[in-house]
């Protein structure tokens, strides 16, 4: 594969058969295509894809002989969409302790933990979701329980063909009330560990007792990594004086941060702008889960953008089952203020560029590799389904555990048979 | 069936001792004073204006569908549905061009004030996570009227709502159907002459919180239905006791001990007689299954199973035993008994001939959007073939849930004399840019979305710095 990501040595096979059977061209026709990167949609307009990637993006394109025609006569084309913070690939069943891997419990501060040797391509989750039009998403790890700590370590962005993006890690921290049982019970003490983690990074020859110690050696060469300002530091915070903290530590420490949640960041908008920093909240939180998100509502997004904050879209609860729904969430935010191209773009190319894979994922363009979805009308609307997906330039199959499950039981029911 | 008609007997017993003893009986021993309706409801609409919908696109939730239609309401009810109807004088008119109208949208399945926001500690009264059978609890009692939740439900179009204990034990205890309604207090909320319901709980939640976490029973599915069974033998022998009690007092024997009170066993009596509703959480096929047989061994009805991510595999069972599924639209996953879900369990519920079919929530968050809910299970089933509509799939969210609360002769659906329960919205309500324009309970207007009151109507917001305005 000529893709920049790493393949499991589990699925290498199954990827390369994939990438075999997706040899050749196929030009999508007369679509209404949103490339990310042109201004606005564009109308009657082909896409043609070749050897994994697209070719062109234009209008009356020319087949290759041999070439897959699709019409796209009253279809829209979006690039692949993005699922969120998640625990795709890592929590086949959420309840089950055997199958539940992002979080870390060893009762220390450990940012070089990272999940990505936990992640699994053939969970079910990835087939069903990428029916759904997702590509891409961020496969996190947390920090929940009691034996946890406010880092929670590291996660890479993966594709839904199973692929991790090379590069594309992020170090995820939670603060706040969620979280204050594992602080002493004071978010005061958060951000008093965050100063000493970065005093024991920064100063290589500094003595202290083990019981004084936060960090192993290779948890400081984390920090000192990330502290360089090219990967993420996504913050998962709501209330609008933690945000400020996190931005004010930003700058001390000459971080590139994300706000994740961020319930109350539409009251720090100006403070976001300013300094660059993108938010990727939940569109449906509009109630208080706690007093950090007392200033909850469904226009975050809508005063988040028009205040000239980037924005990305998540669930909050961070599972994997129903990230296909984040389109839907999107939809939600244009229905309470927010231009459709950006409810877009917040599951597209926003969340692309803020994990550095923007020349991978997010987005339509020659010469990108091929991820895209053709939808059957508006892919915010509820009643519009995901047609044909391609990741790398490979149609994937829209079959997965649950058409299968479906189709058993459809016919059941023809036969009316009562059990 | 032996067992039926002896319940039936004992129920016509216990009925006649609920009546004022007769003066014709010398000194009659009192029986057991039980109040019907201890915390009786205090809602009473207040009086409104005739609104006048005219021009709008009207689903009934009884499977029509009315172009350019009126719906006129009198006095807190339905008066009239129809195509050029005349307003009466000084009814407020709405015009509906463009809009469409449909019954209030109803909830059989929230925890909403319960389990409120803010999610803190001192909130949290939606399980009573101490014993498996906890049916002497009931949820009213729980419920804070203040959860801001109540009112971002309201801009869903939520007019009415059952609020169910949690699903920690295998009784949880009593439901209550509350209106949508701002009020300090729940008696204030509750849904005058509804029915309550009986939660109860199969399969992996019991056996965690007491097998699992507790090392008690149950800690499996066999455990789960052996504790069904001894509390409902438990019920069967109360209800003989009381029977005989008031044999004895109906013959005039001054001795008679009365029997003790047991306000769990006066639940699953009740349950017994029909006159709660039991609401069952079952995820599997098989699970329901069983719960089917448990209810013919004792003799009493589910009216429907919650959360039923398997429904699809007996939707054809559950539409012969009368029994409504309500379901999400598409979760599953988050735990095994949910593993099998697909985004057709809707639409193939309901496809199976006489089938129910429930959008519920179980979330404060779907609860705000049971509309997008439907309509992704519409979407999922054209896609399997089946036939869908929205004058039809309305019913899920109006129509069915009522029926399945007991209030189907009082709402649900757009009939004159019914509760004027109404919404409006600013499109086909089966999309994602569907917003409620105006909810109508008992013909109040209680929302309106261009004109929100000047203050939130949760107290909980009033001087909080962060709020974030009257615009939910």
């Amino acid at each position: 594969m000529k893709r920049n990501s790493i393949v499991f040595a589990a699925v290498a096979a199954w990827a390369l058969a994939a990438n075999f059977a997706g040899a050749g061209s196929v030009l999508i026709r007369n679509a209404t295509v949103h490339t990310l990167v042109a201004n606005g949609p564009l109308d009657g307009t082909d896409v043609l894809i070749t050897d994994g990637k697209v070719v062109s993006v234009g209008k009356a394109l020319t087949a290759p002989a041999g070439a897959t025609t699709i019409d796209g006569t009253g279809k829209i084309v979006t690039p692949g969409l993005f699922g969120g913070l998640t625990y795709l690939g890592l929590d086949e069943i959420g309840l089950e302790p055997t199958l539940d891997d992002p979080e870390v419990k060893l009762g220390q501060m450990r940012p070089e933990f990272d999940v990505t040797p936990a992640f699994d391509p053939d969970a079910t989750s990835i087939g069903v979701n990428r029916a759904g039009g997702v590509t891409f998403a961020a496969v996190t790890p947390t920090s929940a329980g009691k034996e946890g700590s406010i880092i929670s370590g590291q996660g890479p962005i993966v594709t839904l063909d199973g692929a991790v993006l090379a590069g594309s890690q992020g170090l995820y921290i939670d603060l706040g009330a969620d979280i204050s049982e594992l602080t002493g019970g004071s978010r005061a003490v958060q951000y008093m560990l965050l100063k000493q983690a970065f005093t024991e990074a920064r100063t290589p020859n500094l003595v202290l007792a083990d019981d004084q110690r936060l960090l192993t050696p290779a948890g400081r060469q984390t920090l000192l990594a990330y502290a360089k300002g090219t990967a993420p530091w996504v913050f998962d915070v709501d209330r609008a004086s933690d945000i400020r903290q996190v931005l004010a530590l930003a700058a001390r420490e000459k971080l590139r941060v994300v706000i994740a949640g961020g319930a109350e960041a539409w009251r720090v908008a100006p403070e976001l702008a300013v300094a660059g920093v993108p938010v990727i909240l939940d569109p449906l939180e509009d109630l208080p889960a706690n007093f950090d998100g007392v200033g909850a509502t469904l226009e975050n997004a809508a005063r988040l953008d028009k205040a000239g904050v980037s924005v990305a879209f998540s669930f909050v609860d961070p599972e994997s089952h129903n990230i296909r729904t984040i389109r839907q969430a999107a939809g939600i935010a244009v229905a309470h203020g927010l231009p459709w191209e950006a409810g877009l773009a917040a599951i597209t190319r926003v969340p692309a560029e803020i994990f550095g894979v923007a020349d991978r994922v997010g987005s339509i363009e020659a010469g990108r590799p091929a991820n895209l979805v053709v939808w059957s009308g508006d892919p915010l609307e509820v009643t519009s389904v995901a047609e044909q997906v391609f990741i790398g330039g490979k149609l994937e199959p829209q079959v997965s555990r649950q058409t299968e499950l479906r189709d058993r039981y459809l016919e059941k029911l023809r036969q009316n048979a009562a059990r | 069936m032996k067992l039926r008609s002896l319940l039936f007997i004992l129920g016509f017993f216990t009925a006649c001792a609920a009546q004022p003893a007769k003066p014709t009986k010398p000194e009659p021993v009192p029986p057991i004073a039980i109040s019907a309706n201890p915390y009786p409801s205090t809602y009473h609409a207040a009086s409104s204006a005739p609104t006048f919908i005219q021009h709008a696109t009207v689903l009934t939730g009884t499977g029509e569908r009315l172009d350019d239609a009126d719906v006129l309401l009198v006095d807190g009810k339905i008066s009239a549905v129809g195509k050029s109807l005349t307003a009466p004088a000084g009814a407020t008119v709405i015009d509906g061009h463009d809009q469409w109208v449909t019954p209030g949208i109803i909830d059989v399945h929230s925890h909403m004030g319960a389990s409120p926001n803010p999610g803190v500690r001192g909130n949290d009264d939606g399980n009573e996570a101490t014993s498996p059978s906890t049916a002497n609890v009931w949820i009213e009692h729980s419920v804070w009227p203040q959860d801001p939740g109540f009112t971002t439900a309201l801009a869903g179009g939520i007019t009415t709502l059952q609020i169910l204990p949690g699903s920690a034990n295998l009784f949880g205890g009593r439901s209550v159907v509350l209106k949508n309604v701002p009020s300090a207090t729940y008696q204030g909320m509750k849904f005058p002459g509804a029915p309550q319901g009986l939660k109860m709980a199969c399969g992996e939640n019991p056996k965690r919180v007491y097998g699992v976490r507790k090392n008690q029973f149950p800690s499996t599915r066999m455990g789960d239905v052996a504790g069904y069974r001894a509390q409902w033998i438990e019920a069967q022998e109360y209800l003989r006791n009381i029977e005989a009690y008031e044999k004895k007092v109906a013959a005039g024997d001054k001795d008679a001990k009365p029997v003790t009170r047991d306000l769990r066993l006066d639940t699953l009596a009740a349950a017994l007689k029909g006159e709660v509703l039991v609401h069952m959480h079952c995820y599997r096929s098989d699970e329901m299954a069983t719960i089917i047989d448990l209810s013919k061994e004792f003799g009493y009805h589910v009216v429907a199973f919650h959360h039923a991510v398997e429904a699809y595999k007996i939707a054809n069972l559950l539409a012969e035993n009368h029994i409504c599924g309500a379901m999400w639209a598409d979760w599953w996953g988050f735990k095994m008994e949910s593993y099998d879900g697909i985004q057709e369990n809707i639409a193939m519920v309901d496809a199976a001939p006489g089938g129910c079919a429930i959008v519920h929530s179980d979330s404060e968050e779907g609860i705000q959007r049971l509309n997008q809910e439907a309509a992704k299970a519409m979407t999922a089933g054209s896609r399997a073939g089946l036939k869908e509509s929205p004058e039809h799939a309305i019913a899920w969210l109006t129509a069915n849930p009522a029926k399945a609360l007991g209030i189907a002769d009082q709402t649900g659906t757009l009939e004159a004399g019914k509760m004027a329960d109404v919404v409006v919205w600013n499109r086909n309500p089966f999309s994602v840019y569907a917003l409620a324009e105006y909810v109508f309970i008992d013909g109040v207007l209680e929302y309106d979305r261009e004109h929100p009151p000047a203050k939130p109507r949760s107290d909980f917001y009033l001087g909080q710095p962060a709020a974030p305005g009257v615009t939910p």
